[in-house]
């Protein structure tokens, strides 16, 4: 097991190199950081001592080896013009609020995706299941920023009993001022509620459709057949034997999707006005900070990274054929 | 006193939305305490629906549509959910074909053997273990205690159904239905696992239904054979005589059909044409389009099963 793990991290190690060489030559193509620091009014002979001072003239190699170097010894991804401060700070202080986001929304689908998978894959026929699947079709359909105006109409505008934007009241979880929290009071669950709803709704129908299809797959097999035969109860068959297995496959996508879903709070954040990363990068596009928009795409890509390495060492718990494989 | 395992009359039916189709017609045959008997045919002929039948585990939408299961004195056929699966595993116990795809491949051997003694009778986890380390040794598995802790993908094939042996022996069954059992298994390996299921069930007193069709593997280890041909069963009787003096056309041809049943250097015989599906089984006798004897009596009535010679029961019109 260790081994395996060790493997895997190597890999994201590599993984992640090769993300940041990508977003680093993004760089090179756009904009000139020099104009952005100083404005137009410094002659040519001054920018090119700036650029000297800066680096930037450097061959592209060399300007990467610092990047990472920084990056790695550092922990120094640059630094925003757009809020003075280093690029990470920015992100992090933006980042629990995203990170908020998408546990409210992976909890919802959690929560009702399996069972409601499970149910479906097992009675097919009951007036439930049939509802379920054609509402779930109904939810993929829908586009995000569409379903969210429609919830912030009926709960916000309508009845009045949610509100429509921001995050409500926080409080400091760690006392330095970092990880500002809503979910620790009453007021910050409350609007946590419609975007966690919205968001939701994209990635709680795949999943549904996805455990209902599995589960049925492997109800189909032969030792679950042979489970029945040895007189197990219906219960025990169906929790026990066929659940499990359901899970391999629906672990690696939820994996992926709780990546993917942190680059979709973009939307949700926007039409919420929800201060997370999703908002910061928008506001870093239309005041072109390049410095913070590599610095974002270096981090999100890391978080990609270790979900997916957690993801895989997790099934390799489940699945001991995988261990063995990564043993080997 | 009457047999541990009488089917009288049984009729399987699958529903489709065109109508029913007929996949077991009318099977009758009894199984004595101990007796080791063999259900022998092509593919499709009804065999393993036939087995699974008796503890009433056809895949849907297959049903019994009429008969009779007699099982250590009570009718079982009609059995709720609840009251099957007290026999199911316990007092009849079934190897299925492939065990590459029979154990559960997240659980340990040691997790998937206990469960089943849990499910029947009350004990304890550490009781449970030491009947499935006594099941283990009983099958000839090499250290059986490091068995416990592994998973199905770390055996072999031919490891992984002695250990589905070992958990039909578990709960100490009466009857014992082995689907196929060394079909998917090297040759080499196919004859150790049945001289083991024949000791097995010789020692233990079990009865053996052996579903396979393989007519070598049946004359070597049960005591009489049922030949099954679209549905319904044709010859029926002691091993030793269907072998060599088989009465039925379709034996003749089965039997016929085996190397070493013929001298080196010819032909092996061939039964010509294929066995009906079955949406599509001919009038009267199931077998007359392929039968070198067919008279006209044979496209018009349904021969019944009834008693030639030699103890021998075949349903022909012209022997």
């Amino acid at each position: 097991m260790i081994a395996f793990i060790i493997r895997r991290f190597l890999q994201a190690v590599v993984v992640m190199l090769v993300i940041s060489l990508v977003v680093f030559a993004i760089k090179k193509e756009f904009g000139d950081p020099v104009r952005d620091l100083v404005g137009e009014r410094v002659t040519p002979e001054e920018r090119q001592q700036i650029a000297d001072k800066m680096g930037l003239n450097d061959p592209f190699l060399v300007q990467y080896g610092r990047f990472v170097k920084n990056a790695v010894t550092k922990g120094d991804l640059g630094r925003s013009f757009l809020y003075n401060k280093p690029n990470l700070e920015v992100i992090i202080t933006h980042a629990p609020a995203t990170i908020e986001l998408v546990l409210g929304t992976a909890f919802i689908i959690i929560v009702l995706s399996l069972p409601l998978g499970v149910y479906c894959a097992l009675k097919p026929r009951s007036w439930l299941s049939r509802f379920t699947m054609s509402f779930s079709t109904l939810g993929v359909s829908m586009p995000v920023f569409l379903t969210a105006i429609l919830l912030i109409y009926l709960f916000a505008v309508h009845w009045q009993i949610l509100p429509s934007y921001g995050r409500g009241e926080t409080v400091d979880l760690f006392g330095n001022g970092i990880w500002m929290t809503g979910l620790l009071t009453i007021d910050g669950l409350k609007h946590l509620i419609l975007p966690c709803i919205s968001l939701s709704t994209l990635m709680l129908p795949l999943f549904i459709r996805l455990i209902r299809s599995e589960m049925m797959e492997v109800l189909e097999t032969e030792y679950i057949k042979y489970a029945w035969a040895k007189g197990l109860s219906p219960r025990r068959v169906w929790l026990v034997h066929a659940f499990k297995n359901t899970l391999l496959p629906v672990i690696t996508v939820f994996g992926v999707q709780i990546g993917i879903m942190f680059a979709f709070t973009l939307l949700t954040e926007l039409v919420f006005q929800w201060p997370g990363m999703g908002f910061m990068f928008l506001e870093a596009v239309n005041r072109a900070d390049l410095s913070l928009l590599i610095a974002y795409l270096v981090v999100v890509a890391a978080s990609f990274v270790v979900v997916n390495t957690v993801v895989d060492i997790l099934y390799g718990f489940i699945n001991p054929t995988v261990r063995i494989a990564g043993t080997k | 006193m009457s047999s541990l395992l009488e089917v009288r009359d049984l009729e399987v039916k699958f529903g489709l939305r065109s109508g029913d189709i007929t996949a077991i017609d009318g099977v009758s045959f009894e199984l004595d305490p101990g007796e080791r008997m063999g259900l022998v045919g092509e593919s499709g002929a009804g065999k393993s629906v036939t087995g699974f039948a008796i503890i009433n585990l056809i895949s849907k939408p297959g049903y019994i549509s009429r008969g009779s299961i007699h099982f250590e004195g009570k009718e079982i056929s009609a059995y709720p959910p609840d009251k099957m699966r007290t026999i199911r595993g316990n007092r009849i116990s079934m190897i299925f074909q492939d065990p590459m795809m029979t154990l559960n491949p997240v659980y340990t051997i040691g997790f998937q053997m206990i469960e089943t003694l849990k499910a029947h009778r009350d004990i304890s986890k550490s009781q449970a273990r030491a009947i499935a380390l006594e099941k283990l040794k009983l099958v000839q598995m090499p250290s059986p205690e490091k068995r416990l802790a592994q998973y199905p993908h770390e055996l072999s094939g031919g490891m992984r159904q002695r250990i589905i042996i070992a958990i039909s022996l578990l709960a100490d069954p009466a009857i014992i239905i082995a689907d196929e059992p060394t079909t998917a298994l090297d040759v080499t390996i196919q004859a150790e696992i049945m001289d083991l299921l024949q000791e097995l069930c010789e020692n233990e007193k079990m009865g053996l239904m052996l579903i396979t069709h393989d007519l070598g593997v049946v004359s070597q280890v049960t005591e009489k054979i049922a030949v099954m041909y679209a549905g319904k069963i044709i010859e029926y009787g002691p091993t030793e005589t269907v072998v060599h003096h088989p009465v039925h056309p379709y034996t003749i041809g089965l039997i016929g059909s085996i190397p070493g049943s013929i001298e080196p250097g010819k032909d092996l015989r061939q039964i010509p044409g294929m066995m009906p599906t079955l949406t599509n089984i001919p009038p009267g006798c199931a077998f007359n389009p392929r039968c070198e004897l067919a008279a006209d009596i044979c496209t018009r009535q349904t021969p019944v099963l009834e008693e030639k010679q030699n103890g021998i029961m075949a349903a022909c019109h012209m022997k």
